[in-house]
């Protein structure tokens, strides 16, 4: 197929094949009140210098993450990759994969995911992990419809603690394939083990959570167990694990993560790489494809997608999971980086999180007028301001320095939760950062 | 002699007293090919007549398996979760998944003999 534009002769024989005179009379029937009376008011074509001019001066008025005083977390955090991340992933034979759907001619991409589920599951604590999902939201709202599937229930409890929008993306599901949430709201002092029933198929909390708060979960797990329900842990900091027990040794049932601190960039967002793990005993309900080892006819070593009788293409409807495929190249990306980093690299870049984090904590706790909600937290936690905290951060804003998430920009109707501040700080943190942040708090709110 | 009959969908059933043995044919392991996994009710639970019962994994695919009967899980056999592969060396014997406690025996009449099945079996493309 030719990707040329039609000419004038090409229209005149295919209007003639269809016996109309015009392309405009192919709009007749469309009401003439809903139809445009002349073209679009859409600026003139530009050539390319004048496009590239334009562009820049309009990218010039970002404040881009890397070049100011930089705190803000609330699920995504930015660190430090090294260049060799980019260089591996951008190898030719990695770049174009995608999930595997002629898997095992790509015996690379499989030995890596394999690798990868083979990290997830010593980083979460759990026996078996998955080939990735989209990111730690829909991993969160899979894990809730595998406890359904395993317990056989459809309500679910989500703590008030959970990242807003994974609580939204449960909801989503939810409602289009009918089960139930029901969400405690935020920094509500929540008694989660006293709602626990016999009709709760799972309870979902957050560790560090949604404030930065970092909890043992060991005693809800018992109360979870007890009433046939299954504990889901979500981790939207996966570097946190480098420092803090991990969700499988305090008997969560399933994991899940958003893993894009390792290995992938803020990316606007997204594409990010959601985390899956589980107990060995549940594996055949979970979602998402599953890389084996195995031997070959001549006895060796290969990989192979396995399980997949869980997967649409062969169980159709009675699937696990609508989603039959992954993030096969931000996975990659998070197994090359921690790869580099080894188990005490990881340790040690966690420790720097937490150092750079106290010492911010402590220089904002100095200031008049602002307390620290928090009692434990990794790399972000959250502060009362004295007033509005949206209006304080647009202000700091102005003067190029990112503050944090105001924490009304997830809870807008909440005026308890509108002085709230989460902020976060990475390896990437310098103390002259820290300076910069604190001169401006004290400047705007004196 | 226990009475024995068989469904168009290749599932086996097997008066026991009062309970019903279930399981697939032969012909039923022969066309999945090894038998991988089985999933298996939970005792008590009501199936109904023609609804699933279970699910027979095996390395091509995966397949409901329907009650013969309605009734009542009574039992299942719980030794297919170490070793499923007895479904595809004794499929009528060892290889059995379920006892169903009947609703009414009386069901039992409108599926197939053995020889009446066998012809089924020969009829299949």
């Amino acid at each position: 197929m030719r990707y040329l534009p039609l000419t004038a002769n090409d229209r005149a024989e295919m209007l003639a094949a269809i016996g109309v005179d015009s392309i405009d009379a192919l709009f007749d029937d469309v009401p003439e009140a809903a139809r445009l009376a002349g073209p679009v008011d859409l600026p003139r074509a530009m050539g390319e210098i004048e496009v590239e001019r334009l562009v820049s001066r309009m990218a010039a008025r970002n404040v881009a993450a890397g070049s100011v005083p930089f705190f803000i977390g609330g699920g995504i955090y930015r660190h430090h990759l090294p260049a060799a991340v980019d260089h591996l992933i951008q190898r030719g034979e990695f770049l174009t994969s995608y999930t595997p759907y002629q898997p095992e001619i790509s015996q690379g991409t499989l030995q890596c995911l394999f690798e990868f589920q083979t990290q997830v599951a010593l980083l979460t604590g759990m026996e078996v992990a998955n080939a990735s999902l989209y990111d730690g939201a829909t991993a969160c709202a899979e894990a809730v419809m595998m406890a359904n599937r395993v317990t056989g229930r459809r309500r679910a409890i989500l703590s008030g603690g959970l990242h807003p929008h994974y609580r939204e993306v449960c909801g989503t599901y939810a409602r289009f394939v009918g089960f139930e949430v029901s969400a405690e709201e935020p920094l509500s002092g929540e008694d989660l083990p006293g709602l626990v029933d016999r009709d709760t198929s799972c309870v979902v909390v957050q560790n560090p959570d949604f404030f930065g708060e970092v909890r043992d979960y060991s005693g809800l797990a018992h109360i979870c167990h007890d009433a046939g329900a299954l504990l889901v842990v979500v981790v939207t900091e996966i570097l946190s694990l480098g420092a803090i027990l991990p969700p499988g040794e305090m008997g969560a049932d399933i994991v899940v993560a958003e893993g894009q601190s390792l290995g992938n960039a803020l990316n606007f967002g997204g594409p990010h790489v959601g985390l899956f793990a589980t107990r060995d005993k549940f594996v055949r309900q979970m979602p998402g494809r599953l890389v084996g080892q195995t031997l070959d006819a001549d006895g060796r070593r290969g990989w192979v997608l396995t399980l997949s009788t869980r997967e649409q293409h062969i169980r159709r409807e009675r699937a696990t999971s609508n989603i039959c495929t992954n993030s096969g190249l931000c996975a990659l990306a998070f197994t090359m980086h921690l790869a580099l980093l080894g188990e005490a690299g990881l340790t040690r870049l966690a420790r720097l999180n937490h150092a750079a984090a106290v010492s911010l904590a402590e220089r904002l706790e100095q200031l008049p007028g602002i307390s620290l909600l928090n009692r434990t937290f990794f790399n972000e936690f959250a502060v009362r301001l004295p007033r509005c905290a949206a209006e304080i951060v647009e202000m700091l804003a102005g003067k190029g320095v990112l503050a944090g998430v105001p924490v009304s920009r997830f809870y807008p109707e909440n005026d308890t939760l509108a002085d709230l501040l989460l902020v976060a700080a990475t390896e990437l943190t310098t103390p002259e950062d820290i300076d910069r942040l604190e001169a401006g708090l004290r400047e705007v709110l004196s | 002699m226990a009475l024995l009959r068989f469904t168009r969908d290749h599932e086996w059933v097997r008066l026991d007293g009062d309970l019903a043995v279930v399981g697939i044919t032969d012909y039923a392991q022969s066309q999945l090919g090894d038998v991988v996994y089985v999933e298996l009710p939970e005792i008590g639970r009501r199936v109904e007549k023609g609804k699933e019962a279970a699910v027979v994994e095996s390395v091509k695919a995966a397949s409901e398996v329907y009650a013969p009967v309605a009734g009542e899980v009574a039992e299942v056999n719980d030794a297919l979760a170490a070793d499923p592969a007895k479904v595809n060396a004794d499929p009528m014997g060892e290889g059995w998944f379920l006892k169903l406690r009947l609703a009414d025996p009386k069901e039992l009449d409108g599926l197939l003999d053995e020889a009446a099945y066998q012809q089924f079996v020969e009829e299949q493309p």
